[in-house]
């Protein structure tokens, strides 16, 4: 608890400057990932992340420093070939993107963990801290590091603000922005620079082998809360730039645990969160609103039940015991038991000693239902020129769904029709 | 033909190296509501890709009222086919509507306030003005098509190129559709439209290019609409040419002769 105390209240000015850089590095990502996933490119940024790992080696084996100038420049460099591999493999070969993008991925890899694995044999003193590039360790950062990292994090946000209309426009529709004269290849380069930027200075944070993670998940999961772009990548943005603060806090609390892990775990966590939980989109609240249709049709057809033994007896408002209305109609006993209770807190159905009746609140409502259902038949046999014995299990369904938009323009087009297919009279509430 | 507004000369185009337009060589005059009528895969729009440049050509050239391309590209509008985007995508009808206020020159500069009147004007003429901040994945096909045509009013052309614009939408959007093209007309704008309806071809328009991958013929409808012609374009693909495209694909051979400058 101390720790968290310690590291909320930035006291240490080394804690506050790493901190904030590699939130700055999430929030980066975050932003440019935003239209990597936009522009359907996910698993080319998982192939860049992992094909900058030679780069920063073979800077580091060249330039003999750790200095981070060098490694931006020699995982930049390297980032941008296997993006362009990408590219001329599955424009030039048979071989689709998915593979083109597994091959490049694989042969970078392989290749920058050799590189790796001879240079940490190599006996160089320097070279202690090269491997923190494979899951990312923010307390090893130097402020040196921090101050490259961070300002360039900074101008690619920046880059992006500028540039935030057309780099919309090129994700959305890229046919029509050459057709309007856009240099849609300068637009497309200086994006995938921003990306390859945002993942060689991300790295610094997760490693390559979970940057794709931070390039991707923050603007999957803010999809999952809102359709508009700028409030997409505002809150793609907290998602990155949060996590990546957490991630920080444990790398700092407990040194023998790496960041990219666990500023990974966190953004999981937020992804499936928004999956399930955010309003509309996610699972629970579909799973919700189909709950909330079959108690719709549970309830109107108990109703309706009402309305046709009515129509049969000549008295709608007469009481029937639980039992005639199972023998009735095939309902489940439970079906009935919570139905009719549900109605009754509605006021549409009330129990005199052991019969329940049909309000006339509930009677308008049956009316309506039975009047949709007659009206949707009639419908089907008019337009659809479907015959009188094919058009009731159609309606069954429809009828719980026709708004009362739709209920008017039914009426309209049909000119109120007084019989139904089957010659039934269908009931108006005038 | 006094006036011009789009020449095709001698065009060849090539799609995944197989030849799908040989030679097509043609003038549309100007003012007219034009159909591009042709069977699927006879490169319909594959011919309006090239024509907005979209798609390298092989040989030939095209000019716009007279012009190369890029010094005409402000009078012209594209409406690219409705399935060529992901609807998907977080945007809100007049979003997708300004993108037809973005321009070169307006780079870095944010949208006005003059530029989302003129939105609203576009969008109200294609009745969707309430619809302004609708995610455009709820949207019917017929509103989607609408909110391209919006996009494509508020660019205030001359020239009006449209991919299919009457694939998968409503009557009353065809109906919009019709009457701003009629409109255009009168304003003294030529519409160029892709259409695989030979049904509705003849009601829709004033001059008809048939097409199938070769030029069949170019003119005024009551010219076109024979027996011979449209037998012609719809009854299927010459056998030696298409015999001589598959040669091309298969043994990856230029379509044309490099030239020596």
């Amino acid at each position: 608890m101390d720790d968290l105390l310690n590291f909320l209240s930035f006291s240490d000015p080394n804690v506050r400057f790493v901190a904030f850089g590699t939130m700055l590095l999430g929030a980066a990502a975050a932003i440019v990932g935003t239209f990597a996933f936009l522009r359907k490119q996910a698993l080319v940024g998982d192939a860049v992340a992992h094909s900058i790992l030679p780069g920063v080696c073979l800077a580091f084996i060249i330039s003999g420093t750790k200095n981070p100038i060098y490694l931006l420049i020699g995982a930049s460099i390297s980032g941008w070939i296997s993006m362009l591999a990408v590219d001329y493999i599955s424009r030039n070969s048979k071989l689709k993107s998915d593979t083109a993008i597994g091959i490049v991925l694989s042969v970078f890899f392989g290749l920058g963990i050799l590189l790796l694995t001879s240079i940490q044999h190599s006996g160089n003193a320097s070279q202690a801290g090269l491997d923190k590039f494979l899951f990312g360790k923010a307390a090893s950062l130097t402020a040196d590091d921090v101050t490259i990292f961070g300002s360039v994090a900074a101008v690619l946000i920046l880059v992006v603000f500028l540039f935030y209309k057309e780099f919309k426009l090129i994700s959305f529709n890229p046919d029509f922005a050459k057709s309007i004269g856009l240099p849609v290849k300068t637009l497309e380069f200086i994006l995938s620079s921003l990306t390859v930027l945002a993942i060689a200075v991300g790295i610094q944070a997760v490693g390559v082998v979970l940057m794709a993670a931070l390039l991707i998940t923050p603007a999957a999961a803010a999809r999952f809360w809102t359709h508009q772009l700028w409030k997409m990548i505002l809150i793609a943005t907290f998602f990155g730039a949060s996590s990546a603060l957490i991630g920080t806090f444990v790398s700092y609390s407990y040194p023998s645990m790496p960041t990219g892990p666990w500023i990974v775990v966190c953004l999981s966590m937020m992804a499936l969160f928004s999956i399930f939980f955010a309003p509309k989109n996610g699972i629970v609240p579909q799973l919700n609103n189909q709950k909330i249709n079959r108690l719709k049709i549970r309830n109107e057809n108990i109703l309706k039940l009402f309305y046709h033994l009515g129509e049969g007896n000549k008295n709608f408002f007469k009481g029937y015991t639980k039992q005639e209305l199972l023998a009735s109609r095939d309902f489940r006993i439970q079906e009935i038991v919570q139905g009719l209770d549900h109605l009754k807190k509605a006021n549409k159905v009330r129990k005199l000693d052991d019969y329940w009746h049909l309000t006339s609140t509930g009677l308008v409502a049956a009316k309506r239902v039975i009047k949709l259902h007659r009206l949707w038949e009639m419908y089907l046999n008019q337009k659809l020129k479907l015959a009188p014995d094919h058009v009731h299990n159609d309606a069954e369904a429809i009828e719980h769904i026709i708004t009362p938009e739709i209920e008017k323009l039914l009426e309209k087009e049909l000119n109120y029709p007084k019989k139904d297919p089957h010659q039934s009279t269908i009931p108006y509430n005038d | 033909m006094e006036n011009i507004a789009l020449e095709t000369h001698n065009l060849t185009v090539s799609y995944n190296r197989k030849p799908v337009l040989w030679n097509v060589d043609f003038k549309l005059p100007a003012g007219q509501i034009i159909g591009i009528i042709g069977p699927n895969g006879s490169g319909k729009t594959t011919l309006l890709k090239s024509i907005m440049g979209l798609t390298p050509l092989s040989s030939g050239y095209v000019e716009i009222f007279g012009q190369q391309l890029n010094e005409v590209r402000s009078r012209i509008s594209y409406v690219p086919q409705k399935e060529s985007v992901d609807w998907d995508f977080p945007a809100s009808v007049m979003d997708v509507v300004l993108m037809g206020r973005y321009s070169p020159k307006n780079l870095f500069k944010r949208i006005s306030k003059k530029d989302k009147d003129i939105a609203a004007e576009a969008l109200e003429k294609v009745n969707l003005l309430e619809f302004s901040n609708r995610q455009i994945s709820q949207l019917s096909g017929g509103q989607q098509q609408r909110v391209f045509i919006a996009r494509s009013l508020t660019q205030n052309a001359d020239l009006f190129i449209m991919d299919e614009p009457f694939v998968g939408v409503d009557a009353a959007t065809e109906q919009a559709i019709l009457k701003l093209m009629q409109e255009m007309k009168e304003k003294g704008k030529t519409v160029i439209v892709v259409h695989h309806d030979l049904q509705t071809a003849k009601d829709y328009f004033d001059w008809i290019v048939l097409l199938n991958t070769r030029l069949v013929a170019s003119g005024p409808k009551a010219d076109i609409f024979n027996e011979e012609l449209l037998q012609e374009a719809y009854g299927g693909k010459l056998n030696v040419l298409s015999k001589v495209g598959e040669l091309v694909r298969q043994n990856d051979f230029p379509i044309r002769e490099k030239q020596r400058k």
